[in-house]
């Protein structure tokens, strides 16, 4: 059970955040433009990786907002928690 | 009490409380203060089981929670029987019934012992090579396996007990109430730290609080006159929190933990009445420290199991603890230094020492000299061959080890004894440090893991960590603990301690016997019965890793998980395949610690509290009335309304009728309600739903279809634009909560430039949807002056009046395919507005129907329920409803996927209805339809999705998602059933008024 610093509200148990799976994966600006390889990309492809992953958290019970947070999925270590809309700090 | 067991001990029991006990069917005598387990072996009772495989007698063998052989079945009560539960654990109380578990008929006579002798045909791995094949034969199996091998029995009724969570937070968590996290916890409490202390037994202290040897000494004191000291200090200390009898469960990340406390089971059973049995405690803590202390290993050798060989550590404590002796004529046996104090013990309780067999050459450390001072006979560099006795020791046989320490030379001399104290070293228990994700190392010096690398603010101390000898445990613990806290200076600076020093250390994992490894029985799980013999043979047959050796084997995977057999079993692997311990790597530990019976899992969440349930403000209306209710998500919905001892298929056909032929009304308050605002609003919705929402007029509503990005629909509702800027969506009522998570998520995060906000107003609103060629009238009655003609409030439309002071908001849709309005007001006037329309529809026979009624009249219309026709794998496509998505717009949530190569294959599951040949034959929903089903395999080619018997049209009418439907119309299908074949032809999925007549009334 992690212990998650939400950027609107402060230390929370997890029980009251969903976790939306990788971070900065935008979705595309023209759809229609892509063939079917490049839409699944953006549709299918995640990274799943052993180590720092940059993943989407919403406060659902709390505030409801979505922020980034940066985990390491090895150990479930939480190294930074930022903003939506800023870039992915370098680790 | 028989034989002159009982020493006079007034420390720790209770001699003037004495309690009776019944252990398989003989009353009995203990004290308070006494464990189960002391209380049998004062009663000269130390067979209490059967061995699991080979059904061999075993006996109390430990003072604690490593204990592998007494575990008993509690109670007799069919609700508060308990199995599994540890004599060595459990305190004693007046009345209490206990049983042994593995054996029948009785423990000292049992059938299965005669596995013993058949245990040549018992290998590792026995359960797994012989009842393999074939397949089919593996119920039969399962059957007598599970009867010989029954552990203890489950209650068959309701707990009555009652249980509790509770949440606790504390700056410093210690776990263990031994010399080493007392100590720490002091030191923190100094530091002006919140300290939580945790302690498994009913006394703090460990086992240095019973030590009564002259030789260890803190400040010049008697080490446990030192401690008791310590003690009474905590107890006053007010930044300390004490909780006894409550061990740790579960060590999880984030320094998140779970301790199960007992309240009520050292009570006498009518003392506890309207008490809380057990509480969990989920625990918060800045700082873990685990002082957990270490357990005893046994030594591995040639018939070590039998009744009467104890570790020497609990023949120690029984002794200066509980004041009973194990036997009267002792032998100890052991590689080490530790047993030397059992021997110490047992002189100055005047008991009866034979002799000690040491394994190692010689030892020249002050608790040894002090032994060989008495007298006692000590048989050095030897080994036990072999072991007499069925069902109590009675001989044991010692033999002289070699140079190597691999077999035995010289002649076999045999020692008389009831009772054999062993001990193979110490193994710190740093199971709470592996489960927390700690890694461990080895140290080849004690042959031990301890704890190395963690993550987690935490720290082990005392011989948790490795230190066995009470200088290194106080010592490092103060220092160790200074650091962890940041502390400069303690009061303990200058502590003075003087202990013995072992200086002689030898370990052998598996000893040598006269007899050939294959005619032995050397014990490493005594729960699991398995052997060295059963180790080698996983080796031989080639397993490597560890974790495939245990679970070959079985080895540690009891309900102690091997706490006393892991690590022979991994020497013995590193030994047999010429490896270093360290580099093989130790077994997980899971979680529980010791096992925690499912009332304190699950606490409070029993009967009504066992998950949230959500009642509409009419809910109490249809309980008065009679209705059904069924669980949509956390929703009780009403499910239908018998009347007169109806079924439930007599009450919908009665309802569906109603409905159709003069009036119904349902409770349609759990849809979900999302309230959307801004200027970028409609935007948004052509965003969100596939069809297009830019021409739709204040005081209109529309469908919409809500897709998931994957192109499958996700959701589906009728939004209505109540005024330029402001809709009112509504969701399924399952999925309400899903789709503003969704809605919020792309405003958030991919359309933050929007103008647009939602608030969830499903608990807000109560509605109540009138139907059938009479709502007019109905409606009409209730809101005189609203006008109600087609012109002025067509399908499709809204309008916002005033009943009284009671805003309501009115939608002219249907979901039923007949004149309908949903009339929604605050929640708090639900059952008012309700009880209206009830009022003003009795002269049409207004008729209440519930969800299954709903669900008939919409199937006749052919109009899906998203999560019943659809599954997360239907496109708009697939369902027909091909007219629902927009040419026009440029994208929407999930267009692009409408024409991957996958969603546009034409021979998809498509969404069809089907009629029986017989029309009085309903379909089973979930059904599969086939063409041809001889040919094997049969091709599935599709399954019913709804079905019903509609009233209306007096036959049986079906939804199915079938393969290539749409070009199915027409054809014949099966649909095999368990007794008989179906029948069916492919339709449309319209059954009823196909020019939409019904819905002008
Ligand atoms: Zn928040």
């Amino acid at each position: 059970m992690f212990l998650i610093n939400c950027p609107y509200c402060g230390e929370r148990d997890q029980s009251e955040f969903v976790s939306g799976g990788e971070a900065h994966i935008a979705r595309p600006k023209q759809p229609t433009e892509l063939n079917d390889d490049q839409w699944a990309e953006y549709l299918f492809m995640r990274k799943n990786i052993k180590g720092i992953q940059f993943e989407r958290w919403n406060h659902a019970h709390g505030c409801r907002k979505w922020f980034n947070v940066a985990r390491d999925t090895s150990n479930d270590k939480i190294e930074i928690i930022y903003k939506m809309g800023e870039q992915p700090p370098k680790l | 009490m028989s034989k002159n067991l009982r020493i006079n001990n007034k420390q720790f029991v209770d001699e003037t409380r004495k309690l009776s006990f019944v252990f398989n069917g003989k009353k009995l005598y203990g004290y308070k203060g006494d464990t189960l387990a002391s209380a049998l072996l004062s009663n000269d009772i130390h067979l209490v089981g059967r061995s699991f495989k080979y059904h061999r007698p075993r006996g109390i063998m430990t003072s604690g929670s490593e204990e592998p052989n007494a575990i008993l079945q509690i109670g007799n009560d069919d609700a508060l029987t308990e199995p599994n539960v540890r004599a060595t654990e459990i305190e004693l109380y007046d009345g209490l019934i206990c049983n042994s578990q593995n054996c029948w008929p009785s423990v000292n006579f049992d059938i299965g012992g005669i596995n013993n002798f058949l245990s040549p045909l018992l290998p590792a791995g026995f359960y797994y090579k012989t009842f393999m094949w074939p397949a089919s034969f593996w119920e039969k199996y399962e059957y007598f396996i599970r009867k010989s091998a029954g552990l203890g029995k489950s209650p068959t009724k309701q707990d009555p007990d009652m249980y509790d969570h509770r949440y606790m937070h504390c700056d410093i968590l210690i776990v263990g109430g031994g010399v080493s996290g007392l100590i720490a916890a002091k030191i923190a409490s100094d530091d002006n730290k919140k300290v939580l202390l945790l302690e498994d037994k009913e006394l703090l202290g460990g086992s240095l609080i019973y030590d009564d040897n002259d030789i260890s000494k803190i400040d010049n004191q008697k080490s446990s006159e030192w401690l008791k000291k310590l003690i009474e200090n905590i107890k006053n200390d007010k930044n300390i929190i004490i909780k006894t009898r409550t061990s740790l469960a579960a060590y999880h990340n984030y320094n998140f933990l779970l301790a199960r406390q007992n309240l009520t089971d050292h009570l006498s059973v009518n003392d506890r009445n309207n008490k809380i049995r057990q509480r969990l405690y989920k625990i918060r803590a800045k700082k873990v420290i685990i002082s957990t202390g270490a357990i005893e290993r046994p030594q591995v050798f040639h018939n070590n199991d039998r009744p009467g060989i104890m570790l020497a550590s609990a023949v120690k404590k029984y002794i200066d603890y509980y004041g009973v002796r194990c036997g009267l004529e002792n032998v100890i046996f052991t590689n080490n230094d530790s047993a030397y104090e059992t021997a110490l013990s047992l002189h100055k309780s005047g008991t009866k020492l034979n002799a000690i067999v040491d394994i190692r050459e010689n030892s020249s450390s002050e608790i040894v000299n002090k032994v060989k001072s008495l007298g006692i006979q000590i048989y050095w560099n030897h080994t036990i061959a072999n072991t007499k006795g069925y069902k109590r020791i009675n001989k044991v046989a010692i033999m002289k080890l070699n140079d190597k320490g691999n077999d035995v030379i010289g002649k076999k001399i045999e020692l008389n004894c009831d009772c054999l104290a062993i001990s193979g070293g110490w193994t710190p228990m740093v199971h709470l440090f592996t489960q927390s994700g700690g890694k461990l190392k080895f140290d080849n010096k004690d042959n031990i893991f301890v704890p190395d690398k963690t993550n987690l603010n935490q720290l082990s101390i005392g011989s948790a960590k490795g230190d066995f000898e009470l200088d290194d445990v106080l010592k490092n613990s103060i220092k160790d603990t200074k650091k962890f806290l940041q502390i400069e200076n303690s009061n303990y600076d200058k502590i003075d301690v003087q202990c013995s020093k072992e200086k002689e250390k030898k370990n052998i994992w598996l000893l040598p016997s006269d007899k050939p490894l294959s005619k032995t029985k050397p014990f490493l799980d005594y729960q699991n019965d398995s052997t060295a013999k059963d180790i080698k043979l996983a080796l031989r047959e080639g397993f490597k890793s560890i974790e495939h050796v245990k679970r070959y084997t079985t080895t540690g995977m009891g309900t102690d998980q091997g706490k006393l057999a892991n690590m022979h079993a991994l020497g013995i692997v590193a030994d047999t395949t010429n490896t270093n311990m360290g580099d093989l790597g130790t077994t997980t530990f899971r979680p529980p610690y010791t096992p925690l019976t499912f009332g304190t899992i699950v606490g409070r969440n029993v009967g009504q509290f066992f998950d949230i349930f959500r009642k509409t403000p009419m809910h109490e209306w249809h309980v008065d009335n009679n209705a059904k209710f069924e669980n949509v998500g956390q929703w009780k919905r009403a499910w239908y309304y018998p009347k007169d001892g109806e079924t439930m298929h007599d009450a919908v056909q009665r309802e569906s009728k109603a409905a159709r032929e003069s009036s119904g009304i349902l409770d349609a308050s759990t849809l979900g309600k999302i309230d959307i605002q801004g200027t970028d609003a409609n935007e948004f919705l052509n965003r969100v739903y596939t069809n297009a929402w830019s021409k739709l007029q204040i005081g209109k509503c529309r469908y919409g279809l809500m897709l998931n990005e994957d192109g499958m629909v996700y959701d589906d509702g009728v939004t209505t634009k109540l005024g330029e800027n402001h809709y009112l969506m509504t969701t399924t009522t399952g999925g309400a909560a899903n789709v503003m998570s969704k809605l919020e998520d792309y405003l958030q995060t991919e359309w933050p430039e929007l103008d647009v906000f939602l608030t969830s107003v499903t608990d807000h609103y109560a509605t109540a949807s009138v139907c059938g060629p009479n709502a007019k009238k109905i409606i009409n009655k209730i809101f005189k002056n609203l006008d109600l003609s087609d012109e002025s409030f067509p399908h499709m439309s809204f309008k916002e009046v005033k009943l009284g002071n009671i805003n309501c908001r009115i939608m002219r849709i249907s979901f039923t395919g007949e004149l309908s309005y949903e009339i929604n007001v605050e929640a708090s006037y639900g059952k008012y507005i309700w009880e209206k329309c009830i009022e003003a529809g009795k002269e049409f026979k207004i008729t209440p129907y519930g969800t299954e009624t709903m669900h008939l009249l919409r199937a006749e219309k052919g109009f899906i329920i998203v999560g019943q026709d659809t599954d997360g794998t239907m496109t708009p496509v697939d369902l027909q409803m091909d007219w629902i998505i927009s040419k026009k717009k440029y994208d929407f949530i999930g267009k692009r996927s409408l024409y991957r190569s996958d969603t546009i294959r034409e021979d998809r599951k498509q969404l069809v209805g089907l009629l029986t040949d017989d029309p009085n034959e309903i379909l089973e929903e979930g059904a599969q339809i086939v063409k041809d089903e001889n040919k094997k395999p049969v091709n599935m080619l599709g399954h019913v999705t709804s079905s019903y018997f509609s009233p209306t049209l007096k036959k049986s009418i079906a939804l199915a998602v079938l393969k290539e439907g749409k070009k199915l119309k027409g054809q014949k299908l099966l649909v095999p059933m368990i007794d008989k074949t179906i029948k069916v032809t492919v339709s449309d999925t319209v059954f009823l008024d196909k020019e939409n007549e019904r819905i002008n009334g």
